[in-house]
């Protein structure tokens, strides 16, 4: 009982927090909105007893990659952003099929078959702890695919680079 | 005990928010907040199967999601500063070269 | 490596430095690459090839899979064996000999690099069809041998009648490759293979067999060689499609030395003799052969007897010498036509490139314009001489031996068919003499008759008779070097009867067998001697009209005016195709395909769609708002409805 009820309250907030966030005219504010959902999410994750997961939603997401965008939206003139409609004009059409589709993907759910447990099993996370577990997977079966998520990084460091450059006056 | 089911409507949700976001705002830097609000949603989603199948290549597949979302992030927002600084605005209805 | 790989590819290597660089960079040093290129080729030949072939080693070898479709597998080989050795000797001989004398003979001209791009471009298709091992590459160096011969022919662009002769030259060979093509098809179709070792082998198995073409049931050796047959008529110049021939002397007198007198146009009886284990198989096909080749040989020196165009004079006295050579392999005798074409190849390329000089002097091909001209050229006068005797096949000189050959052959094959054809031969060997010495009579004797004519047009005093000069050494050189080929060049193969060994016919016994012929000595002796006396009246003769009485030949022109001009207008059988082919293609080129098939359907089609799709278009492209997520909204929708679909069917 207490688990749902804690469950209740952190979906709630995130369902909040996530309609703040597409909301708010001031981007400062979605942003900062965005941290706190992030916080969030990531008590989630303890509950999942995925508390590496949790660890790195908050150091990357909320620790890196949100602060990037407080950085670029500090660049922008929020002044004049205030005084715009925030959305377009085709915003109802959105709307509709934003909905439609989550109605649409919820009454998939029931459609939905579990496949047989793996061997993960609480008390083998418990006992081995979670980083662990997690790690050994990573550097043995996914250890490629985890080579070419670093090659995927150094593309963005460059990539960033060239477009955020200014052009050099000749 | 939750169930999975309720993770999952939750994850929709979220999801379906940042849809709407993405579809209806005019700012493109909180079009591509709604894009993180997806990914997030997925993210709950495969955390979640992870956690009641027993089976660890979920949250592997999670910690893939957000090292390319940072990358995403990343270029995402220096098109962003490009293109502040070429047309002196992030509203995307205000950037409409490919008009037919 | 393999040494042989240098023949063929030096000269493709000479056409794309050439072709790349020949205009920007090389510009009037463009024959360097050229002339090194084939003079390597002949270089490898004699050092490397045809010692081998000499010691009996055939080289077969496919070096690179070219095709593979199914049973369908055709390679890249190459095969070297006595008869390709004779091929790539009078092929590179006469090609860098000549490529030499085209250094003064183009010099100074425009397109020197394209012509010389060309030249190395077609030496490298000829090697590659003598050196082939199966019929794919055959065909590959045929078809692009006569792609160049058309480029050369038209060489000189801004020229209508010279683009009209590469035309015609073109479409009429297309007649020819046809039957090739299909006989080539035929071939696979039979036995499964292109390559010569295998469809050769099983040759004899398919005598007497009958296959339904075209709804008849017909001998099948006898349609495949047929077919073949169409190829080497078309290439060769043999009746009924030898009029593109004296129509390609529009281009440079070398290219007509090269490739319409020495080497493309004797493909046709390299391909009939390399395939002799299929002619051998029908009759019916030997005596077409034979009877084609003597028809055109005696027909095209008949016509070469009133012509008044120096290059045409000696076109027509090559199909002519070209039928001599499908008369021989027609009577067996293959050995004797390569030994002809061999011979051939010095003393034709000889008389053109002496005519060449001729024409470099005095800038007229009109022979009626000449004369005299003895004096001012001796060496092209010398030169002219040796070739004209070794092309009437006077005694001693290369062309007696291998013409005798033929002559003897032709009557010791004791069928009717081989008396017949003898019989022509013999006129043949009359005729030819004749026509040669009255070319030579009326160029370099009696006195200069150009003078009227330069009055009423209007040039320039420098072709005055004084200004004449004999060509530079880089012309003459090649022209004397020829002239040895045409005196010795036949003395490889001086038959038994005279003493000699006749080595040539044992050299390429192992691919073209041994003719059985039966004959004395003293029947040999006869045939030898019958020809030569009539070659010997044919030049007194011609001597006797054009240098004793020279009126003579008007009056006889005015009282056989029937005859005359009949000959003088090549049996009109240009005025008949163009009656009966080139007229009626052109009108339903132009009333039907033009007016209805191109105007209304081709045009309605290619017109329309685009028309229809413009206006859909034009309505389409309003969803192109440029707006990113309106974009995202079709995703959206699309996602949407693929999954409510799903739900749905469920």
């Amino acid at each position: 009982m207490i688990q749902q009820l804690f469950f209740a309250y952190f979906a709630f907030a995130i369902v909040i927090f996530s309609l703040l966030v597409v909301t708010r005219k001031n981007p400062v504010h979605s942003v900062l909105w965005m941290l706190l959902l992030f916080f969030h999410i990531a008590s989630l994750y303890l509950f999942l007893n995925a508390e590496f997961m949790a660890a790195i939603q908050v150091i990357v997401y909320a620790g890196g990659i949100l602060v990037l965008f407080l950085f670029v939206v500090m660049l922008m003139n929020i002044r004049e952003e205030l005084l715009v409609n925030k959305f377009i004009g085709a915003w109802p059409t959105g709307l509709t099929f934003a909905v439609g589709l989550l109605v649409v993907i919820i009454m998939s759910i029931k459609s939905f078959i579990a496949a047989p447990p793996g061997i993960y099993s609480i008390e083998l996370i418990k006992q081995e702890t979670h980083t662990k577990a997690l790690g050994k997977l990573l550097y043995t079966e996914f250890l490629y695919p985890f080579e070419v998520t670093s090659l995927i990084l150094l593309v963005a460091i460059i990539g960033a680079i060239v477009l955020a450059k200014r052009r050099l006056k000749p | 005990m939750v169930p999975l089911s309720w993770y999952m409507v939750l994850s929709m949700v979220v999801f379906a928010i940042g849809v709407f976001g993405f579809l209806s705002r005019k700012n493109v830097i909180i079009m591509f907040i709604s894009i993180e609000l997806m990914l997030n949603a997925v993210n709950i989603n495969l955390i979640s199967l992870s956690h009641y199948l027993q089976d660890m290549r979920g949250q592997i597949l999670a910690f893939f999601v957000i090292a390319v979302a940072a990358a995403e992030a990343v270029i995402g927002l220096a098109i962003i500063i490009a293109l502040f600084r070429n047309k002196a605005t992030v509203h995307v209805d205000e950037v409409k070269e490919m008009q037919g | 490596m393999k040494l042989y790989l240098l023949i063929p590819f030096l000269p493709l290597a000479a056409f794309v430095i050439n072709i790349l660089l020949g205009k920007e960079v090389l510009r009037d040093k463009a024959h360097w690459p050229s002339v090194l290129a084939v003079v390597g080729s002949f270089i490898v030949t004699i050092t490397s090839v045809l010692p081998q072939a000499m010691a009996g080693k055939v080289i077969n070898e496919d070096l690179y899979t070219w095709m593979l479709s199914g049973t369908f597998n055709v390679t890249v080989g190459f095969l070297i064996d006595p008869l390709t050795a004779v091929m790539l000797v009078v092929v590179t001989t006469c090609a860098s000999l000549i490529h030499i004398y085209s250094v003064g003979y183009m010099h100074g001209d425009k397109g020197y690099y394209r012509f010389f791009a060309y030249l190395s471009l077609f030496t490298f298709f000829m090697l590659m069809l003598v050196m082939g091992n199966n019929f794919m590459q055959l065909y590959f160096g045929w078809e692009g041998v006569g792609l160049c011969s058309y480029f050369l022919i038209g060489y000189y662009l801004n020229k209508k009648s010279a683009a009209d002769a590469g035309k015609k030259a073109f479409i009429v060979n297309r007649f020819g490759d046809f039957g090739f093509g299909i006989g080539v098809f035929m071939i696979f179709l039979t036995f499964g293979t292109l390559h010569y070792v295998p469809v050769f082998a099983n040759a004899a198995g398919i005598a007497g067999q009958t296959v339904n073409f075209l709804g008849w049931n017909v001998d099948l050796p006898t349609l495949i060689a047929l077919l073949l047959f169409c190829g080497a008529i078309g290439k060769s110049a043999q009746i009924p499609l030898h009029v593109w021939l004296p129509d390609a002397m529009e281009g440079p007198t070398p290219v007509s030395a090269l490739i319409h007198a020495a080497t493309m146009v004797t493909a046709g009886i390299f391909m009939v003799a390399r395939c002799n284990p299929i002619f051998n198989l029908s009759e019916v096909a030997m005596n077409t052969v034979a009877i084609v080749g003597a028809a055109t040989s005696l027909f095209a020196a008949t016509i070469a007897i009133t012509q008044n165009d120096i290059k045409r004079i000696i076109a027509y006295s090559t199909c002519s010498h070209l039928g001599l050579m499908f008369l021989a392999c027609g009577v067996g005798a293959y050995a004797a036509g390569i030994f002809h074409l061999y011979t051939h190849a010095f003393f034709k390329a000889l008389l053109f490139l002496a005519a060449g000089s001729v024409i470099h002097a005095v800038h007229t091909n009109d022979i009626q314009e000449m004369g005299g001209l003895k004096k001012y050229m001796p060496i092209t006068y010398a030169v002219f001489v040796i070739a004209a005797l070794s092309a009437a096949g006077i005694p001693g000189f290369s062309g007696f031996f291998s013409k005798d050959e033929i002559i003897w052959s032709a009557y010791a094959s004791h069928s009717s068919v081989g008396k017949l054809v003898w019989l022509m031969a013999t006129a043949v060997a009359f005729l030819t003499p004749f026509y040669t010495f009255r070319l030579i009579f009326l160029t370099f004797h009696g006195k200069y008759r150009g003078g009227h004519h330069e009055e009423s047009h209007g040039h320039g005093a420098h072709h005055k008779e004084h200004h004449f000069h004999e060509s530079p050494k880089i012309m003459t050189i090649p022209l004397i070097l020829l002239a040895v080929g045409a005196v010795a060049a036949g003395w490889v193969g001086i038959p038994p009867i005279l003493g000699g060994g006749a080595h040539f016919a044992k050299f390429l016994e192992p691919v073209l067998g041994h003719p059985e012929f039966h004959g004395t000595h003293a029947e040999e002796f006869g045939v030898m001697g019958l020809s030569t006396t009539i070659a010997l009246i044919g030049i007194a003769l011609a001597a006797f009209f054009y240098l004793k009485r020279t009126d003579l030949p008007k009056k006889l022109a005015e009282k056989f005016i029937g005859i005359y001009k009949i000959s003088y207008n090549k049996y009109y059988i240009d005025e008949l195709y163009d009656f009966t082919i080139v007229k009626p293609t052109m009108w339903i080129a132009d009333k039907v395909l033009v007016a209805i098939t191109d105007a209304k359907i081709i045009e309605g089609v290619v017109n329309g769609v685009p028309g229809a799709i413009g206006k859909f278009s034009e309505k389409l492209r309003k969803i192109q708002t440029g707006l990113a997520q309106h974009y995202g909204i079709f995703m959206a929708a699309g996602a949407f409805f693929t999954i409510a679909l799903v739900l749905l069917l469920q």
